[in-house]
């Protein structure tokens, strides 16, 4: 379980996560929403130590992973893909995923044997059957579409076998066909891995389609939590999204 | 095609180890062929010739772990090769230890030195570790001049290094300091290999490409940088080392930051996506060095002239080239067959 106590970060003057509390059950699919600004991204920065908090706890079944480096948070099982596709260029997509599970296996040091290692071949092999990535194994990663881009980036994330999958914004930049595809298969991915998924989304279709959970965010705080059903109703999150004049009859 | 694309291959253990074995083989050839070049060839300048791009070529082979492998550009990297030609001569004229011990010794304190500084310079990103490297190469560099009592100043180390024999060994004879340096040269080059060619190598891959993403698949970005940092030293060491066994001494030049652009040129114009490309640099830049400086006092201009031509016309080094090229002609026969 994923539990985020009183957590905050300033830049300056502006708070762009203030006093944050969520839980994040096992198992649990759920999306963080919030206009430009409110947060979102921080907030997955927080978590998985891109940014140190100014205080509040991360705790990952018990443990505390506030202030941990990246690679230590990874290490614990909170894996992230990123808003732009964080990928490796020069890398084929086969190179990529066998690189990564040596990492996870913390063979990447290894000097004295040959790359690849056998050991990490079925793992990597799985990731790429996952994730429909198979038959571009030798593609290198910057010949990919942007579609395919992102998929290896939750590869990427996928093949480390964490607990907890942080998706930043996965169709962004994506076409409408495209992005339900995206969507579809973060479901799946979701369902068949029987993982914890936080993912952040712009398009409200896609959001209360699928998320079982939601939460908004607002200029770093928590504005709304709850049921696909009571968000829409919300009218703090009506407000937030469409201004006052608008409350009246219209829904998110 | 790259390097990477060219050893895309999975392998299954036995496979590896048959690589492993091909490529001890074929080093094991290489130097064979290299030491009986002088059955062949009785010049003494190709022998020297052969020396000096042993030096060079462990040097640029060197730091192209660094930049090509890593992306990490030091204009740095020559205080290695420096460090290594006085920390061997001032061993042996010192303490007069043997030879390998005055290696190895060379080589500890080069791990030394290179971790102290790595630590310092790895921290830091692009622009910022390229002059902080140079920094502390100007520093290893005044230092030499300003310690008159130890180096001998801008005379450097006067007096020859002496080199007793050992294990049936003279380095003081020219063909016996060939085939040692063959030697140096082949191993340092297949360790280089291997270096590349393990998971560690795919890890600095990694790094070069996205260091920001690899720390979010749990690599210890720093300490991977740190490691490629002091074992490239190393190697850069060992060059300068066969350097002050060829010409009998340690020049400040050796530790100067020219040292260094030499070996940014020699990448450039060998390229950085292949592995031998800064060997194959190395020698034309010695024969470019060595044929220009006979025919004209203008050689920095040929020479300029030269880089030019790879930087703006290529646009890539010359292995870089020839690779691409092959790739492109192989896979137009595909296509035809």
């Amino acid at each position: 379980m994923l539990e985020i106590r009183s957590l905050s970060k300033s830049f300056g003057g502006v708070k762009a996560t203030d006093n944050v509390t969520l839980d994040f059950a096992d198992g649990s699919l759920t999306a963080v929403i919030g206009p430009n600004g409110a947060g979102k991204s921080t907030f997955f920065n927080l978590i998985t130590g891109a940014l140190k908090p100014d205080a509040g706890q991360i705790l990952l079944n018990g443990l505390d992973l506030a202030g941990r480096t990246p690679p230590e948070i990874v290490r614990h099982g909170i894996g992230r893909a990123f808003q732009v596709a964080s990928i490796f260029p020069s890398l084929t997509v086969q190179e990529t995923m066998l690189a990564a599970v040596c990492a996870d296996q913390r063979k990447a040091g290894l000097l004295h044997r040959r790359f690849p290692l056998a050991e990490t071949r079925d793992r990597a092999e799985h990731a790429m059957e996952l994730l429909g990535l198979a038959s571009k194994r030798n593609r290198t990663a910057a010949t990919l579409s942007h579609g395919d881009q992102k998929l290896l980036d939750i590869a990427l994330a996928l093949v480390l076998d964490p607990k907890v999958l942080l998706l930043d914004e996965p169709t962004a930049g994506m076409g409408t066909e495209e992005r339900w595809r995206m969507i579809e298969k973060v479901r799946e991915l979701w369902e068949t891995q029987k993982i914890t998924v936080v993912f952040i989304e712009h398009d409200m279709d896609i959001v209360f389609k699928i998320a079982p959970e939601i939460v908004v965010l607002c200029y770093g705080r928590i504005l709304a939590t709850g049921k696909p059903d009571a968000i829409r109703r919300n009218e703090a999150v009506i407000e937030a999204y469409l201004g006052t004049e608008h409350h009246a009859g219209i829904t998110v | 095609m790259t390097e990477l694309q060219a050893e895309q291959a999975l392998e299954v253990p036995h496979e590896a180890k048959t690589r492993r074995n091909r490529d001890a083989v074929i080093a094991l050839a290489v130097f064979v062929v290299l030491a009986l070049l002088p059955a062949v060839f009785s010049s003494k300048l190709l022998l020297d010739f052969v020396i000096r791009c042993a030096a060079y070529g462990l040097f640029a082979t060197s730091l192209n772990l660094l930049v090509g492998y890593t992306g990490l550009i030091s204009f740095g990297h020559g205080m290695f090769f420096g460090l290594g030609a006085y920390g061997f001569g001032l061993m042996m004229q010192k303490t007069g230890v043997p030879v390998p011990v005055a290696f190895v010794a060379t080589l500890a304190i080069t791990l030394v030195v290179a971790l102290v500084i790595g630590a310092i310079c790895v921290r830091l990103k692009e622009i910022y570790f390229a002059f902080v490297t140079l920094a502390f190469q100007m520093l290893i560099h005044s230092t030499i001049l300003s310690w008159v009592s130890l180096t001998g100043g801008d005379q450097g180390l006067r007096g020859g290094i002496p080199r007793p024999p050992f294990l049936g060994i003279d380095l003081s004879n020219q063909l016996h300091l060939y085939v040692a340096s063959c030697a140096l040269l082949v191993i340092g080059l297949f360790l280089m290999h291997r270096i590349a060619q393990s998971p560690f190598g795919y890890t600095l891959r990694m790094i070069r490409d996205n260091a920001t993403r690899a720390s979010f698949i749990g690599i210890d970005v720093w300490r991977a940088k740190l490691t490629i940092f002091v074992l490239a030293a190393l190697f850069a060491s060992t060059g300068g080392i066969i350097m002050a066994l060829f010409v009998s001494g340690a020049y400040p030049e050796f530790a100067y930051w020219t040292i260094s652009g030499e070996g940014i040129f020699i990448n450039m114009l060998g390229g950085v996506t292949t592995f031998l490309g800064p060997m194959v640099g190395t020698v034309l830049l010695l024969i470019l060095n060595d044929t220009v400086t006979r025919l004209t006092d203008y050689h920095g201009l040929v020479l300029g002239i030269v880089i030019l031509f790879f930087a703006i016309g290529l646009r890539k080094g010359l292995m870089d080239f020839v690779v691409e090229w092959y790739a492109q002609r192989r896979n137009g026969a595909r296509e035809r067959g």
